[in-house]
């Protein structure tokens, strides 16, 4: 169908004999905000990977409809500039300035004019908030200021498609939530997303749907309202016990 | 000590480390252009080349200059290339250190995390993108430090040119020593002459060290 950015159809991933991903389908519509949750080694990291052409699929097809990129995902190396892509651990290349780890793709992969580059990465960091770092290196930024680089670094390739990769994992509360309020702006205005997180307040705040997986599965794929108050199936609903169960403790 | 001796041979000694420096840079430079190629190819795993460069590296490594200068000197003329005293000995330092600067420059290269090379390739860039904008740079400032060592190994071991008749700072003195019968003050003088090239770039080498170490890039 036309309307989806992005078609997964019965894709299957294997290290060697270890089945990662068995047999996923996934449509994503354009503007369609969908958090994956599930347990860990479930296969939501390596099925965001494989959507950004980081691994190789055995079998099925990912597809995309982006304005002039129509077709499979691996054909194409210019669709990973359409893909935006912002991962758990701090990335940002460390002999970079923040303004050059942000204008480095858009000059070198995109030809764009570096003036004009360098004026939209302003502008950026203003809206993160990080407007007098655009001279700091890496290692003089908190793991927050890290990631919003980070985003502002995938953002201004102007992708179609944004993937969250547990962005948050290795924050404490008050940076993750500095994360998670440029994520949730971004919703906001409609930019389309994949979104690994195991803070699940936010995704019930950010998702259109959820997609809870398991041991490469998807076992369900419902409303954030549906999945958090009554969950389809009884794997879904252990798994956010334990959640409820940690809340308790607090 | 023959003050005067010294004072008389003190030119030679200029002009013979002026010709060592000038081509141990050279066998330097060349050295460090063979390791990034030989790194890099091994790096990528660029099929056939790969094979090619590992035999070299294993060669250059277990083989001493000497060796390998008499093979450059008086085997490469049978095979109809003829270069000079100064190229030879050039292109000997070359293919010793090209393999030592190659494995410094492969650690560097492994110790770039995978994240930095995923991350760049889901920004768009090609390979040869990444492995000249992302990869490289870091890769070189950690095997900066392996690289000075490597330049001071290399400068010292210029000391066998003199097998190849160049007129290095060795050949002078032995030269020298075999005219005069001025041992001391000759060995003396080598001494000095080496130290005085190779002191700068242990400074240079611990400073480099230092900064990597402690500070990084943003200090």
């Amino acid at each position: 169908m036309a309307d989806y950015i992005l078609n997964i159809r019965h894709i299957v991933k294997k290290y060697k004999e270890h089945v990662v991903l068995d047999d996923l389908s996934l449509e994503v519509e354009e503007g369609g905000v969908i958090v994956i949750i599930g347990p860990s080694g479930c296969g939501k990291s390596t099925l965001l990977r494989c959507i950004n052409g980081l691994e190789k699929i055995q079998s099925g097809s990912i597809s995309t409809n982006i304005q002039g990129y129509t077709g499979n995902i691996m054909d194409m190396g210019v669709s990973r500039q359409k893909i935006g892509m912002v991962f758990q651990s701090y990335d940002l290349f460390p002999h970079m300035d923040v303004l050059g780890n942000i204008m480095l793709a858009p000059v070198k992969v995109q030809k764009r004019e570096k003036d004009k580059v360098k004026k939209e990465a302003l502008a950026l960091l203003e809206r993160v908030g990080l407007e007098n770092k655009a001279k700091s290196y890496p290692r003089q930024l908190s793991g927050g200021q890290k990631q919003r680089v980070a985003i502002v670094r995938a953002l201004i390739m102007h992708p179609e498609i944004m993937l969250f990769d547990e962005v948050t994992a290795a924050l404490d509360p008050e940076m993750t939530r500095e994360v998670l309020d440029v994520i949730l702006s971004l919703a906001n205005q409609g930019k389309t997303m994949l979104i690994v997180t195991h803070e699940m307040k936010f995704a019930r705040a950010v998702a259109d749907r959820i997609i809870f997986m398991d041991e490469g599965k998807i076992i369900e794929s419902n409303t954030p309202e549906k999945f958090f108050e009554n969950p389809e199936t009884d794997r879904a609903k252990k798994f956010l016990n334990v959640f409820s169960f940690d809340n308790k403790i607090s | 000590m023959d003050f005067g001796y010294i004072e008389k041979v003190w030119p030679l000694y200029q002009k013979a480390a002026l010709l060592t420096v000038k081509i141990g840079l050279e066998g330097v430079f060349l050295a460090i252009l063979t390791g990034l190629f030989c790194a890099v190819v091994l790096y990528e795993k660029v099929p056939v080349i790969r094979h090619i460069v590992t035999v070299y590296i294993e060669t250059s490594r277990n083989t001493p200059l000497l060796v390998q200068l008499f093979f450059i000197y008086y085997g490469l003329p049978k095979a109809g290339i003829m270069l000079s005293p100064e190229t030879c000995g050039a292109a000997g330092l070359a293919f010793l250190g090209g393999s030592y600067m190659a494995e410094a420059f492969r650690s560097g290269l492994q110790g770039v995390d995978n994240i930095q090379k995923e991350s760049a390739y889901s920004l768009g860039l090609s390979k040869a993108q990444i492995m000249c904008y992302v990869v490289l740079l870091q890769a070189v400032s950690t095997s900066i430090p392996a690289f000075l060592a490597n330049i001071i190994f290399l400068l010292k071991e210029t000391s066998v040119f003199s097998a190849v008749s160049l007129m290095d700072l060795m050949f002078t003195a032995k030269d020298l020593i075999g005219l005069y019968y001025k041992t001391t003050e000759s060995l003396t003088l080598l001494v000095v002459f080496y130290l005085v090239i190779l002191l700068p770039v242990l400074v240079a080498g611990a400073i480099a060290e230092r900064r990597l170490r402690y500070a990084g890039f943003g200090a």
